[in-house]
C-alpha cells in the first residue's frame, strides 16, 4: 500500500512531484494562496470579512454566465461581485434593514442564483468543482487566466499599498488630504472580486472567504508591524496550501477542503501560543526559564 | 460698500446644510476664522461637530451653501493639504499594526509619489514633528502600547508633519494625561504665532475660557458665535445644551 512509501519524510514529499497534475497544483494554489493572503492583511483590519463572504458568494452567477457565453470566467466573476455589493449599499441606504441583513440576504440570493443557473444551462460546468473547487483538474486556459488575474492584483496592492493601508485605518485623513478614498475602496473591491474567482478554483466557492480571512488574521496575532502581517500572512497561506494538497493526496481528502483546515490549524496555533496576543504567550513561558 | 476679502479668512462657511439621507445633521451654519485664531466648538453629542468637521474637510457632502477654505474650494485646500485633522480617541483603531513613526508619515502621503517613498525632506519633517510632541522614544512603538495622551501627541505630530494651515481637533482633551494637556496647550501657543487656525471640538468648559479666542456654540445649527467672552455666557450655554442649565452641567461656577 501507499502508506509505506512515505515512511521516509522524502518519498512523502518528492512522490507527488512525479505526477503533472500535482506540480500544477501545488504550484497554481500556492500562487492564489499569495494574492488571496496578500488581500487578507486588508480584509482583516478593514473588517471586511463578510463583505468577502458576500463578494464571494455572489461571482457564482457570473462564473454560470460566463462559461455558458464562452467568455472569460473571471469578467462575469467580476461583474457580479461588484454588482453585489452595489446592491448591498443601495438596499441598505434604501431601507430600514441593518446593514449585515442586507448583505446576508443578497450573497445568498446570488448564489441561490448561481446554482439555478448550473442547473438550467446545459454546458459542461460542473458544479461540485465551482462549489469545492478543483486544484487538481485545473485545464491549461484557466492557468494561464489564473496567472494573469493574480499577477494584476499583487501588481496592484503593491503599487498602492501604502495607499490602502491608510484607507483601512483612517480614511478621513486620506479624504483630507486629497487621496481619493472612492476609488481605493472600489480598488479593493475589485482584487476582492478578482481574488475570490482565482481562489475558488483551489478551495471552491464555498470555502474561499477562508482564504480571504484567515492568514489575515493569523498574521494579526502575530506581530504589530503592517508590513511584517503582509509577509505572515503570505507564508501562511501558501504553506497551508502546500499541506492541504499533499495531505489531501496521500490521504485521499478533499483538497479545498484540506488546505482550509490547514489555515485553520495555522490560526488556531496563533491563537494558543502567539508570543504577545496568543492565550498562552510563549514570550512569557521561555522568559520563565530564563 | 464694504468688499470683504475672502483672502483674510482661513475658513468661511457660508450657510452650510449637511443632509444624511434626508436627516438633516447641520443647517444654515456659518463661520469665519482669520489666521491665528483658536475656535471653541461647543454642542451637545449629536449637535453636529463632527458633521461640521466632515463638512470642512470634504469628507461629507454638503447640501446647501459654500465652504472656502483660504479663499479656494474644499477640493482644492484637500490638494493643498491645507487642512489637518486630529481625530478623537474612540475614533481610531488603536489595535492597528501600525507604529508612531508610520502614523506621522501619513501626514506627508499628499505630497509624496504615488508610491508613497519618502524623500529626505520627509524623513526630517516627520523626525521634527515627533520632536516637538515629545515622542522620539517612541518612533518605532506601535501604537496600541501607547497610552491615550500618547496617542493624541502622534496624531497632533501627523497635523505638523503635514504642515497644515488649518487644525481641526475632535476632543483634543479628552482621555489625555497632565502632561500631553500641558504640551497641547504649550503647542497652541505656538500654532497660533505661526498664524494656523484651530478649530476644536470640546465638552470641557474650563478649556474653553483658557485656550479660545472664539467660540461657536451649535445645536443642528448656529446658537452662538463670537469672542468667548461675549458669548460664552450661561444662557448661551444652556440654550445649545438643550435647556439643560450649565451649573447642572459643569457645577456651579465661582
Amino acid at each position: 500500500m501507499e502508506l509505506c512509501s512515505f515512511l521516509t519524510l522524502d518519498s512523502f514529499i518528492t512522490d507527488p512531484l512525479t505526477h503533472d497534475f500535482m506540480r500544477k497544483a501545488l504550484l497554481m494554489s500556492s500562487l492564489v494562496a499569495a494574492v488571496c493572503g496578500f488581500l487578507s492583511s486588508y480584509l482583516t483590519l478593514k473588517g471586511w470579512a463578510l463583505m468577502g463572504d458576500a463578494v464571494s458568494h455572489s461571482v457564482m452567477p457570473g462564473v454560470v454566465v460566463a462559461y455558458a457565453l464562452g467568455l472569460p470566467f473571471s469578467l462575469g466573476a467580476f461583474i457580479f461581485g461588484v454588482g453585489s455589493v452595489a446592491l448591498i449599499g443601495f438596499i441598505k441606504q434604501k431601507s430600514r434593514v441593518k446593514e449585515d441583513t442586507v448583505i446576508g440576504l443578497v450573497f445568498t440570493g446570488f448564489f441561490a442564483l448561481g446554482i439555478v443557473l448550473v442547473s438550467k444551462i446545459k454546458s459542461n460546468i460542473d458544479l461540485h468543482s465551482i462549489l469545492f473547487g478543483s486544484p487538481l483538474g485545473i485545464s491549461l486556459s484557466d492557468v494561464k487566466q489564473t496567472i494573469f488575474i493574480s499577477l494584476l492584483v499583487v501588481i496592484l496592492l503593491s503599487i498602492f499599498r501604502k495607499d490602502l493601508m491608510l484607507y483601512c485605518f483612517d480614511p478621513r485623513h486620506a479624504k483630507t488630504v486629497g487621496i481619493n478614498v472612492f476609488f481605493l475602496h472600489y480598488l479593493l473591491l475589485t482584487c476582492l472580486s478578482l481574488a475570490a474567482v482565482v481562489g475558488l478554483q483551489s478551495v471552491g466557492i464555498i470555502l474561499v472567504v477562508a482564504m480571504l480571512i484567515t492568514p489575515g488574521a493569523t498574521a494579526y496575532l502575530l506581530t504589530d508591524k503592517f508590513d511584517n502581517m503582509t509577509v505572515i500572512s503570505v507564508l501562511s497561506a501558501i504553506i497551508s496550501s502546500l499541506i492541504g494538497i499533499y495531505v489531501s493526496f496521500w490521504f485521499d481528502l478533499e483538497t479545498g477542503g484540506s488546505i482550509v483546515l490547514a489555515q485553520t490549524f495555522i490560526f488556531l496555533f496563533a491563537f494558543l501560543f502567539a508570543p504577545r496576543y496568543g492565550i498562552f504567550k510563549l514570550k512569557k513561558l521561555f522568559a520563565g526559564y530564563k | 460698500m464694504e468688499t470683504i476679502n475672502y483672502q483674510n479668512f482661513r475658513i468661511e462657511a457660508e450657510n452650510i446644510c449637511v443632509d444624511y439621507n434626508g436627516k438633516v445633521a447641520l443647517y444654515d451654519a456659518n463661520l469665519r476664522l482669520q489666521p491665528g485664531q483658536i475656535c471653541g466648538l461647543v454642542g451637545m453629542n449629536g449637535a453636529g461637530k463632527t458633521t461640521f468637521f466632515n463638512a470642512l474637510t470634504g469628507f461629507v457632502n454638503i447640501s446647501k451653501g459654500k465652504i472656502r477654505i483660504n479663499g479656494e474650494s474644499v477640493r482644492s485646500a484637500q490638494k493643498d493639504q491645507t487642512i489637518a485633522y486630529v481625530p478623537q480617541n474612540e475614533g481610531i483603531d488603536s489595535q492597528f499594526p501600525i507604529s508612531v513613526w508610520d502614523v506621522v508619515m501619513m501626514g506627508r502621503y499628499g505630497s509624496m509619489n504615488i508610491f508613497r517613498s519618502p524623500r529626505e525632506s520627509d524623513v526630517q519633517a516627520v523626525k521634527n514633528a515627533i520632536e516637538r510632541v515629545d515622542l522620539t522614544d517612541h518612533l518605532s512603538t506601535p501604537i496600541g502600547n501607547l497610552s491615550g495622551g500618547q496617542r493624541k501627541r502622534t496624531f497632533l505630530a501627523r497635523a505638523i508633519a503635514q504642515r497644515a494651515s488649518i487644525l481641526l481637533l475632535d476632543e483634543p482633551f479628552s482621555g489625555v494625561d497632565i502632561r500631553t494637556e500641558k504640551l497641547i496647550s504649550e503647542l497652541f501657543i505656538q500654532f497660533k504665532n505661526e498664524g494656523k487656525t484651530i478649530l476644536l471640538s470640546t465638552h470641557d468648559m474650563i478649556h474653553v475660557r483658557e485656550f479660545c479666542d472664539l467660540v461657536l456654540l451649535i445645536n443642528k445649527t448656529v446658537v452662538a458665535y463670537g469672542e468667548t467672552s461675549e458669548v460664552f455666557t450661561p444662557e448661551n450655554i444652556t440654550t445649545t445644551f438643550g435647556g439643560i442649565s450649565p451649573d447642572f452641567l459643569f457645577g456651579p461656577e465661582s
